[in-house]
């Protein structure tokens, strides 16, 4: 279960991993090769970053607070829901200090786990889980989404003064 | 009719897990293992006494949309899962084809399981006789068995994901509406299993499609493209003719065609093309919806709120292992 060890023992591969690369990118997302979540981000037209596919892959730090766009895996149950390549990245202290919100693709044929990985984030990361999406989202989606995120960060660097 | 040869593969070579191309194959078959389930284990002899409140009528369109699902079922089983075996690029993607098909037919049993427990051998005999009688249906099953038979490999799978994605759903729509009147609800509980399968299947054919798309000429995909919203627009119009035949008698039919948009643009993403459908007409009954997924509705969305809740989801006991924190 949870490991004592932090940081340095997080690398789940025996020998070098290569050295975080640093990004300011104030959206990072997760999107596997079929790309639903990729094209999602795509279409918001904001500068972002995403995390590597691979293990041996140069993992992400960021500099900047961020907003995670993340896709549900699994079917049931809340197990895999969050693909393991977000979990290493959410590994990183700095990483997981810096998540100011999550938002999520699924699709509503999975049911209860119906964007899952959103609730579990925002739970382990306490921070809010801010809009759900089914695969790629939709023209309202994104809509929504760019409206919400330019509130949301407005309120936050409001709330920092 | 001259009967066909199934196409065979010409050529096959032990198949080697621990030698991927395509980390998807591995990914999807083991996600369909996990969501291995059998009707059996669904205690749907708990929807006796339901099935009783139901009006003669009400029973009666409940028996055509599960022959009309079942017949769903078997195409895919029989024909259309396997018809892509033949095109497929990597041996683990067969094997997922080999899966969804065998998947397919127990989809195809399950119905049957429920007949069983609730109706009669007649009248699991006239819903039978109604969906080899009724037009829509069997021009529906005409038109995807057509593509299936066809040489076009693409268009193969853009028929089988719209089968998956767009055309369960008329029959979909029934039992999520029993459950949100709290009525059918272990069927409605089955049946959510063979939503969740074709969802993956759907996903998968269509990544499969989009991989394929990115191996032809500009040309060609515009020509596959164009295919796909002409067959999509044929099979529609025909969906909502089926639609009216089935639902108008009980008044739902504006109601499933709003699913019927909702789930057809579900089935362009994921072919990989935008959505067609505008919102309002995919604004699916909050009910029916909740009745798919209890998480679906606007209230889970921080973005629609007043922005002053500060929302942060259900704790879920997760089973991952390798979260440090």
């Amino acid at each position: 279960m949870t490991s004592l060890v932090t940081a340095a023992a997080g690398a789940d591969a025996p020998g070098a991993q290569p050295e975080p690369r640093l990004v300011s990118s104030r959206l990072i997302y997760f999107s596997s090769v079929s790309g639903n979540t990729h094209r999602f981000v795509g279409k918001l037209g904001l500068d972002a970053e995403r995390i590597p596919l691979h293990p041996t892959d140069q993992p992400l730090r960021a500099t900047e607070p961020f907003v995670l766009v993340v896709p549900t895996y699994g079917g049931t149950g809340g197990a895999g829901s969050v693909p393991k390549q977000v979990i290493r990245f959410l590994n990183d202290p700095q990483n997981r200090s810096l998540i100011r919100g999550v938002i999520s693709a699924g699709n509503t044929n999975f049911g209860d786990n119906y964007c899952a990985a959103g609730d579990i984030i925002a739970v382990k990361c306490k921070v809010p889980h801010l809009y759900r999406f089914e695969l790629m989202g939709t023209t309202d989606d994104v809509a929504r989404v760019t409206e919400g995120l330019d509130a949301f960060w407005t309120r936050l660097s409001q709330n920092r003064r | 009719m001259t009967p066909e040869k199934l196409k065979l593969l010409d050529h096959v070579q032990a198949i080697n897990w621990n030698r991927i191309q395509d980390e998807k194959d591995v990914e999807v078959w083991n996600r369909l293992v996990n969501n291995f389930w059998l009707p059996e284990k669904v205690p749907l002899s708990n929807d006796v006494q339901s099935w009783a409140t139901l009006t003669p009528q009400e029973q009666q369109l409940t028996m055509r949309v599960f022959t009309g699902l079942t017949l769903l079922d078997t195409i895919q089983g029989t024909v259309g899962a396997v018809s892509l075996i033949p095109d497929a690029v990597t041996p683990h993607e067969e094997a997922v084809y080999t899966n969804i098909a065998f998947m397919e037919s127990v989809h195809a049993k399950s119905y049957s399981s429920i007949f069983s427990t609730l109706c009669s051998t007649k009248e699991i005999d006239d819903a039978f006789r109604w969906s080899l009688e009724n037009e829509n249906l069997q021009r529906k099953a005409h038109i995807v068995m057509d593509y299936y038979r066809g040489d076009e490999p693409l268009k193969r799978k853009v028929a089988s994901t719209l089968l998956e994605s767009f055309l369960f759903y008329s029959g979909f729509y029934l039992p999520m509406y029993w459950s949100s009147r709290a009525k059918l609800t272990n069927t409605a509980d089955l049946i959510r299993l063979i939503i969740r399968d074709e969802a993956v299947h759907g996903y998968y054919i269509g990544y499969k499609f989009q991989k394929g798309l990115e191996k032809v000429s500009e040309e060609k995909r515009q020509e596959i493209k164009d295919y796909t919203f002409e067959l999509l627009f044929e099979l529609y119009e025909n969906e909502v003719q089926y639609t009216h035949d089935l639902y108008d008698p009980v008044g739902l039919s504006e109601d499933v065609k709003k699913f019927l948009h909702y789930n057809a643009n579900k089935a362009l993403m994921n072919l990989g093309y935008e959505a067609m459908f505008p919102s309002s007409v995919t604004d699916v009954n909050p009910a029916i919806l909740s009745a798919l997924s209890p998480n679906a509705d606007e209230n889970h969305d921080f973005f629609s709120g007043s922005g002053s809740s500060y929302v942060i989801g259900k704790a879920v006991n997760t089973e991952d292992e390798d979260w440090d924190f």
